[in-house]
């Protein structure tokens, strides 16, 4: 029988009969797209002036010079409009969306970062939009959703399962399932069911695109690795599509939370508690148990805690083409504070995840060699967190202020 | 088999009742409560859901029953135990209805062989269509258990006749776009889909998804063969206890 959307064994498409027809109209509408030669072009144009692309790729003298081993790159997608690499995606399927003719999009979100994006994209293509997202992340990220609201989404928090990103992605399906005649749901990252991998691949693969035109100008070679965060694999996907026929390592970098020890993590591709399975709709390695059911995951940066991965990621990791590491929070944290300090830069605690790997490698590693890290968004929602886990007494002390003008 | 028994009760009834609970709700001694009474009451078939934690295709109510289930550190053996302690007490064919993970993980040969030793007739995975399923369908094949495929609203006719083809037993007709446990219209839009559902395939036609009184059973006389009645009486339960169950079945018979 015609199998679609795998990699190898990962991948396809398990969905409930009553979705067969919206999908089918979803991967004719996207592959018209895709062989349509003005397509590209025109969301090429619409990223550039929309979205701040191309975005810069920033020499980082100051770190090469700190760890005095390979020449530091980060290509800059923090810059995007709305502050991360999930601007590309969503505007790419925005154009779908009106291709479709349809009037609604829905999505999940969890760092709530796609949720923004999403409600900018709706408010500026006229769409009316609902958002999805676990009751966990809604405490997490209320500047997100702040911002989601005002710009006039409907944020609906999810109280069922673990209540973080999974969940989300579940309530979007069930409600997919009812209004798939006039909503899309865009999805936030290279999972799911077939075409999604695909798709929001493609509409990433601009960040690697330009990174290796842009490496190649600056320094006339291609770099030794590029490093990415793996939440579900999109920024990971869409960096590593510009380097896949050359000869550079790719390096996909899991939430190693409290440690893989610990078991609170949710690291699926470089550790031993994930196994293969099928569940929203397609196979990859899941965190679950020897009956099926998912586990609880963990990481400080909510973008990264989920149970699943990208089936193209699961299937680099089989065939060998990328090679998967874990960062733990702590050790995200204190290259969160390096970066800060050494180059100003303030990337999200989930592309930390991606520069506390390539500080372990970089010293090791000759001036020859060139690494890029994605810094696949900007930490400004994370300041909550961050706040709190460096326990900055004075950002206490104004929230204390702040709480007590309110209660007055 | 399946087919062959619904074909004779058809015989004696105009329209079958088939039921659905969630295997372990609100606790396996109460499931088995549950199932006698719907027995008792006169059900012809029953399906029988093993709980996962991502229930796609399920509304909040049985999303939650799966979530307690799981919460109180339920696993599918278990699930798989009540079962057998199902088929041997009652002589009604029971089905189980889970999520494309259950069966994979516990192993698809396995799983069929399992179903059949314990005398299961057949099984509803929502998330399996037939293009996902050639290991599933070659076990279920094996083991003359009936792969139960779904039409839904938006289903194409030529799609219709290859799922009737993978099929066995009876076709499970979605009434409306949307998960479970949410309000169906019962109208002329329905009976057309019925009809179109009808000529696609030979097979009996179950209808689910919003069915819970009495007007809607006599809505589907003459046109569907089964009705289902999924969320309601876990509704029914979660308000009134294990003791309304028999006297609501019975209330929808003619
Ligand atoms: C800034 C940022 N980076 C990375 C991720 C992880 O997603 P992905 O692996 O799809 O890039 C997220 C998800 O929300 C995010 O907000």
């Amino acid at each position: 029988m015609h199998k679609r959307g795998y990699y190898a064994e990962f991948g396809g498409a398990f969905l409930p009969e009553i979705l067969n027809a919206t999908f089918d109209e979803l991967e004719a509408v996207f592959e018209a797209a895709k062989a349509d030669p003005d397509f590209w072009p025109a969301y090429q144009d619409v990223m550039a002036t929309y979205s701040c692309r191309a975005t810069p790729l920033t020499f980082a003298a100051n770190l090469t010079r700190h760890f005095g081993g390979a020449r530091i790159y980060v290509k800059r997608e923090d810059l995007n409009h709305t502050g991360a690499h999930k601007a590309n995606n969503v505007m790419g399927q925005g154009l779908l969306v009106k291709r479709m003719g349809k009037t609604r999009v829905i999505a999940e979100t969890g760092a709530g970062q796609h949720g923004v994006a999403t409600a900018t994209m709706a408010a500026r293509f006229g769409f009316e939009c609902t958002i999805y997202m676990g009751e966990v992340d809604v405490e997490r990220q209320r500047p997100n959703v702040f911002w989601m609201e005002r710009l006039g989404a409907t944020v609906v928090p999810v109280r069922n399962g673990t209540r973080i990103l999974k969940d989300a992605i579940n309530e979007a399906f069930r409600d997919w399932v009812g209004n798939m005649d006039t909503t899309h749901y865009v999805l936030g990252t290279a999972c799911g069911p077939h075409p999604f991998p695909e798709m929001v691949t493609y509409f990433q693969s601009i960040i690697g695109r330009e990174a290796r035109r842009q490496i190649l100008e600056r320094e006339g070679r291609l770099p030794k690795r590029v490093y990415a965060c793996v939440g579900g694999g999109s920024n990971a996907m869409g960096l590593f599509s510009g380097f896949l026929d050359d000869p550079v390592e790719l390096v996909g970098v899991e939430a190693g939370g409290k440690g893989l020890a610990s078991g609170r993590h949710a690291a699926r591709l470089c550790s031993a508690d994930a196994s293969v399975g099928v569940a929203q709709g397609y196979r990859t390695f899941f965190l679950q148990d020897s009956d099926g059911q998912m586990r609880e995951t963990h990481s400080i940066s909510a973008g990264l805690d989920y149970v699943g991965v990208s089936p193209i990621l699961a299937n680099f990791k089989q065939s060998g083409r990328a090679r998967f590491e874990a960062a733990t929070d702590a050790e995200v944290l204190e290259a969160l504070s390096l970066t800060m300090r050494r180059e100003g830069l303030i990337p999200a605690l989930e592309s930390a995840h991606a520069f506390a790997q390539a500080f372990k490698e970089a010293p090791d590693m000759t001036p020859e060699d060139i690494v890029i890290i994605n810094q696949s968004g900007r930490g400004d929602k994370d300041i909550f967190t961050i706040a709190e886990a460096f326990e900055d007494p004075a950002w206490r002390e104004f929230i204390k202020h702040k709480a007590e003008q309110y209660d007055a | 088999m399946l087919e062959t028994y619904l074909r004779r009760q058809r015989e004696k009834k105009e329209i079958l009742l088939m039921t659905h609970i969630v295997v372990g709700y609100p606790s396996f001694e109460a499931s088995f409560e549950i199932v006698k009474a719907m027995v008792a009451a006169g059900v012809d078939l029953m399906e029988l859901q093993i709980p996962f934690s991502e229930p796609i295709a399920d509304g909040p109510v049985i999303l939650r029953a799966n979530q307690e289930v799981l919460a109180r550190g339920a696993r599918v053996r278990q699930a798989l135990a009540f079962a057998e302690r199902a088929t041997a007490a009652f002589d009604i064919p029971f089905l189980f209805m889970t999520y494309c993970n259950i069966v994979y993980k516990y192993g698809v040969a396995e799983f069929a062989a399992e179903m059949s030793r314990i005398g299961m007739a057949g099984a509803i995975v929502p998330d399996l269509p037939p293009e996902e399923g050639t290991t599933y369908l070659a076990a279920m094949q094996t083991h003359q258990l009936a792969p139960i495929f779904i039409f839904s609203p938006t289903t194409g006719q030529e799609r219709m006749r290859m799922l009737a083809g993978h099929g066995r037993g009876f076709i499970y007709c979605v009434a409306r776009k949307g998960v479970t446990g949410q309000q169906t219209t019962f109208s002329e839009a329905l009976e057309d889909y019925l009809a179109r559902c009808r000529q696609a395939t030979d097979l009996p036609l179950a209808l689910g998804f919003g069915v819970k009184d009495r007007s809607d059973i006599d809505f589907l006389r003459g046109k569907a063969d089964i009705a289902v009645i999924g969320t309601e009486t876990i509704r029914l339960v979660d308000e009134h206890g294990v003791g309304a169950v028999e006297g609501f079945i019975r209330g929808l018979q003619p």
